[in-house]
């Protein structure tokens, strides 16, 4: 925890700890801290959160690794998730994936060649009742329509994420 | 007829639900001080009666599942844990990130009436890792409960102190499995754990630990201020009270809709939902998440939304997933899809689900490719049917039951995709 390899990340790493009722129970809110700070978890960061919970380099890579989130290289400064399970199939997911693959001329799972964007397909994210859904960045973009991802790109190109609007995402049976 | 009260929707759609101030002027929070105070077997007993069973997918018996609980007396000094399970990832569910989003305070107010029936001061909620922006919301709730002095020492001068924080896993269905969740709690991979020890006896940290659903948790406060009566005034025998159905596939008005247990599946359909789109016809329902065996048009025409209709239609109400397909739907594709899900999700802990799920996946891609031969379909019955009843949790009963129902509705659609 005293690493020098995370000097800013000291202090709230040892608020996790203090939390934590064992500190293995801090693996999981520590790799959070160090993918959300550096954007992903190297192998002094695993080294790092090895010494600072008591565990293995070997326990704490299993954890990584087994958790789809948690990412071993750098990915793009705008990640975009999108859902491809059942529901969103059926709301044009697969559509939406191949329009984005086009506009970025990447594949799922890729980064673009100027480090701005990182594309994955991943599985059921919760949003069933608004697919196509996609997540950029970890906040939620319901009922994207291919003409509705241009825009997001355009915007994300300028660097900024788009206000998602409330009426969206949270009506609860959407306004109709 | 009585209108059905909105015990888990009051608050949807009131502009700021989410903050405290308006969460308590709709009534958040009222009745918290009275309860706080009453036994904890007082309340387990309003709850007992009131027939509440978990909304996670099991539908166990709450009162039950807290009657495995040690009392205070008989843990020798261990603590009990709970965690309100927010780990939603059945495919087709969503009603657990709504309720969060529109009413944080009241799973909070929830999950601080169970943790005093089961003597507890000390409550995790467990968001699944897609969950960031709802664990920023709630962390901000938390925040503002514990300045009006409803979470942390002393609660509302009751004398009860409970501590609440969130927990974020990081991408995981199987983590929503109970001690999947405590294996990722511990900072561990999520492979659920031999039972027993059931987590009632031996969970989180070798204490006695209660997962539960934050929808079931979000009933609690309703049913300690109204009466376990009351509750049971709605639904059926087997299911009381009301249920939020989470409503997906080519309706007009997919969403979440609170309805009492025990209403007709066509009500949700056509008076909820809108009903199918202009021209469709109805083709199956997978009733309760992707998990669920479908029913076929005619059997959900025909069911109600409870236990014991679904079960003796020989399928589930699990999460109250409802995915509807119509005469659009591809059903050899959509099967595709699932078995890839499921795939992607198994543990690998144990042997027939790692391979079977893998192999039920390659098989199921390559017929809805139109390259399978009429042998796959055979192969891919039979790894089902091995995977059945063969895991230590209930992901490999959950993988199986698509493969299955879908063969068996849908054999004609499968036979005309491959060769002989």
């Amino acid at each position: 925890m005293n690493d020098p390899w995370a000097p800013d990340l000291a202090p709230l790493a040892r608020e996790i700890l203090a939390g934590a009722l064992v500190p293995g129970a801090a693996t999981l809110p520590l790799l959070w801290l160090v993918q959300d700070r550096r954007g992903w978890i190297s192998d002094e960061a695993l080294a790092w959160v090895a010494g600072s919970t008591g565990r293995s380099l070997a326990q704490v890579e299993a954890v990584v690794s087994f958790y789809s989130m948690f990412r071993r290289a750098p990915a793009g400064r705008w990640v975009i998730e999108v859902c491809r399970t059942l529901s969103c199939e059926l709301a044009g997911a697969p559509r939406l994936l191949a329009h984005l693959e086009d506009r970025l001329g990447v594949r799922a799972g890729e980064t673009t060649p100027d480090g701005a964007f990182t594309l994955l397909a991943v599985e059921c994210l919760a949003s069933c009742g608004s697919g196509p859904v996609l997540h950029v960045n970890g906040i939620p973009f319901e009922r994207v329509t291919p003409e509705r991802a241009d825009a997001l790109l355009d915007a994300l190109r300028e660097d900024r994420l788009p206000e998602r609007p409330e009426a969206d995402l949270w009506t609860w049976p959407p306004a109709s | 007829m009585d209108l059905a009260p909105r015990i888990l929707t009051a608050r949807f759609g009131v502009p700021g639900s989410h903050t405290l101030e308006v969460a308590r002027a709709c009534g958040v929070y009222a009745d918290l001080g009275r309860v706080l105070r009453l036994e904890a077997e007082a309340i387990a007993a309003q709850v007992r009666a009131s027939g509440l069973r978990g909304r996670g997918g099991a539908g166990f018996p709450t009162g039950a599942k807290w009657g495995f609980v040690p009392p205070p007396e008989r843990r020798q000094g261990r603590p009990v844990h709970l965690f309100a399970n927010a780990d939603e990832s059945e495919p087709g569910t969503f009603k657990d990130r709504v309720l969060l989003w529109h009413d944080p305070h009241r799973v909070i107010e929830g999950t601080l009436v169970a943790a005093r029936a089961l003597c507890c001061h000390r409550v995790w909620i467990y968001l699944r890792g897609e969950f960031r922006f709802l664990q920023e919301r709630i962390d901000a709730a938390l925040g503002e409960a514990r300045q009006a002095n409803l979470v942390g020492p002393d609660i509302l001068g009751s004398g009860f102190d409970c501590e609440i924080r969130t927990f974020r896993g990081a991408g995981a269905y199987v983590c929503g499995e109970e001690s999947g969740l405590l294996e990722s709690v511990e900072g561990r991979r999520g492979l659920p754990r031999i039972k027993p020890p059931y987590p009632a006896l031996v969970g989180a940290f070798g204490d006695p630990t209660v997962v539960q659903n934050v929808e079931t948790l979000a009933n609690l406060p309703w049913i300690l201020e109204h009466g376990a009566q009351a509750y049971r005034a709605w639904g059926t025998e087997a299911s009381s009270g009301t249920r939020l159905f989470s409503v997906s596939g080519p309706v007009r008005r997919p969403g979440v809709y609170e309805l009492p247990l025990g209403t007709p599946f066509r009500e949700l359909l056509e008076g909820c939902a809108g009903g199918l789109r202009p021209g469709r016809r109805l083709l199956a329902v997978l009733p309760g998440g992707s998990s669920t065996p479908l029913l076929t048009a005619e059997q959900a025409l025909g069911a109600t939304l409870d236990h014991e209709c679904l079960e003796a239609l020989g399928s589930f109400l699990g999460s109250g997933g409802v995915i509807v397909l119509d005469d659009s739907v591809d059903p050899v594709a959509a099967l595709a899809n699932l078995t890839r899900f499921y795939a992607h999700e198994s543990c690998g802990q144990c042997t027939p689900c790692r391979e079977g799920c893998g192999w039920m996946a390659r098989i199921a891609a390559r017929v809805a490719a139109g390259e399978g031969r009429q042998e796959d379909l055979v192969t891919l019955e039979d790894l089902a049917r091995s995977l059945r009843g063969r895991t230590l949790c209930a992901f490999g009963d959950a993988a199986a039951a698509p493969v299955l129902s879908f063969l068996e509705t849908f054999r004609p659609a499968f036979l005309a995709r491959v060769r002989p």
